[in-house]
């Protein structure tokens, strides 16, 4: 946002003071919505930083693909556009907590658009093989959680480190939707198949399902759910869209790649 | 049920839900405490769903322990409620059957890839239902009990503090 001052106060210059929190509140919303906060979420803690700042007529209408944020009495209005989402809940912890210290009084202006920038900046808390790491003993706990054999947790583990690294790499690779999703799930097919080929697993079925779970949009299903039940009905309907098309990636490529067996 | 089961039920979800978490990066202690949320509610599932054979009731019972653990450890320790309740859930979604309906799909067996289709849609409602019911009996606690009440029903207001 140019032309941030911070300066402002109340009486002073009612109108930049106005646009000087419609700026803060876009942005906390922006952050929020871009790392998987869910939709009332946004809405709420965007109307309630303008509250704390005495901006009493907020307006916030949060999509999963824009956020358009308006103060009704002084003709601020900003929309803003999300193009990609991800899921990095430390940001959305910090956003929560920012949010409460300005509910305190114990922020500024300035400060708090200054420390949105540096949450906003700020990386993913765990480097990439911790992440693998996780992904891959994820799998093969599910393995054993599904009542599957001891000897196949090495090949679910394996397909599940190798699709979360697929995922990773293929979603750098591209912006393209869902591509990363197909892609990764072919290799875990190819991996569980060729696994039980050479006879180093037994049940294919269980390994593929255990090294898949990371894929699977389970919590993507249940927030579109959640959110046409609390009324956010575009958000909703636009969110189990997605939540389908990812499943359908991944089971056609788990198909295809069933297809060698 | 043998103890050995138990133990590498417990044992496995712990690790499984935490491993998630670091997956959504959700910040160290969180990590933990999701952890353990997850833990006792794929007990809670693995046992019912063992006992009565119904996964509806048990996925439905699961949810609802995890929204309101969730609810209280979010409250305790002023984190948002979604940094508990994400990872708890993954267990518990139909990710198996959905493999299933593509599998049978594939091979050009669409009434029974239809008919599990359905059932895992069911089960994803059962886990919004778990999730909607405990934390509208929370706020109807809230509003009884605490000095600060909510209006019950007042969007879904799960995450507001």
């Amino acid at each position: 946002m140019n032309g941030f001052q911070g300066s402002y106060s109340m009486n002073e210059n009612k109108t930049g003071f106005a646009h000087e929190v419609a700026a803060i509140c876009v942005l906390a919303g922006k952050i929020l919505l871009q790392n998987g906060a869910e939709t009332f979420r946004v809405e709420d803690t965007m109307n309630r930083i303008a509250r704390n700042f005495s901006v009493n007529e907020a307006q916030s209408f949060v999509t999963p693909t824009g956020i358009i944020f308006s103060i009704e009495d002084r003709d601020v209005t900003q929309l803003v556009r999300i193009t990609h989402r991800g899921t990095n809940l430390r940001k959305v912890t910090q956003v929560n907590s920012l949010s409460r210290l300005i509910a305190e009084g114990e922020l500024g202006l300035s400060e708090a658009y200054r420390r949105l920038k540096e949450i906003e900046r700020s990386d993913h808390v765990y480097p990439n093989w911790i992440q693998i790491v996780a992904a891959a003993a994820a799998s093969s706990c599910f393995l054993l959680m599904f009542l599957g054999k001891w000897e196949d947790a090495l090949p679910a583990f394996i397909a599940g480190g190798v699709g979360q690294a697929g995922t990773i790499y293929f979603h750098r690779l591209t912006k393209v939707k869902f591509f990363s999703e197909f892609m990764s799930s072919i290799l875990i097919g190819l991996i569980a198949v060729l696994s039980v080929k050479i006879g180093a697993g037994s049940e294919l079925n269980k390994i593929i399902i255990g090294a898949v779970m990371p894929l699977v949009p389970g919590v993507a299903i249940t927030n579109a759910v959640r959110d046409v039940m609390a009324g956010d009905l575009v958000s909703g309907l636009s969110k189990s869209a997605e939540a389908g098309l990812t499943a359908f990636a991944v089971g056609i490529g788990i198909a295809l790649a069933l297809s060698f067996n | 049920m043998n103890l050995t089961v138990l133990i590498v039920q417990a044992v496995t979800s712990f690790l499984a839900t935490a491993a998630f978490g670091i997956i959504y990066n959700i910040p160290r202690r969180p990590l933990i405490h999701g952890g353990l949320i997850g833990m006792v509610a794929w007990l809670i599932y693995f046992f019912l769903y063992g006992w009565s054979g119904n996964d509806f009731a048990a996925t439905f019972a699961a949810s609802f322990v995890i929204a309101l653990l969730s609810q209280i450890f979010a409250r305790r320790f002023k984190n948002p409620v979604i940094v508990y309740s994400v990872s708890g859930i993954i267990p518990l979604v139909p990710g198996g059957l959905t493999y299933t309906v593509m599998s049978r799909a594939v091979v050009d067996q669409y009434s029974l890839a239809l008919h599990l289709a359905e059932k895992a849609f069911v089960l994803s409602g059962a886990i919004a239902m778990g999730l909607i019911f405990a934390e509208v009996l929370y706020q109807i606690f809230k509003k009884r009990h605490l000095s600060n009440p909510g209006k019950v029903g007042e969007g879904i207001s799960m995450f507001k503090k």
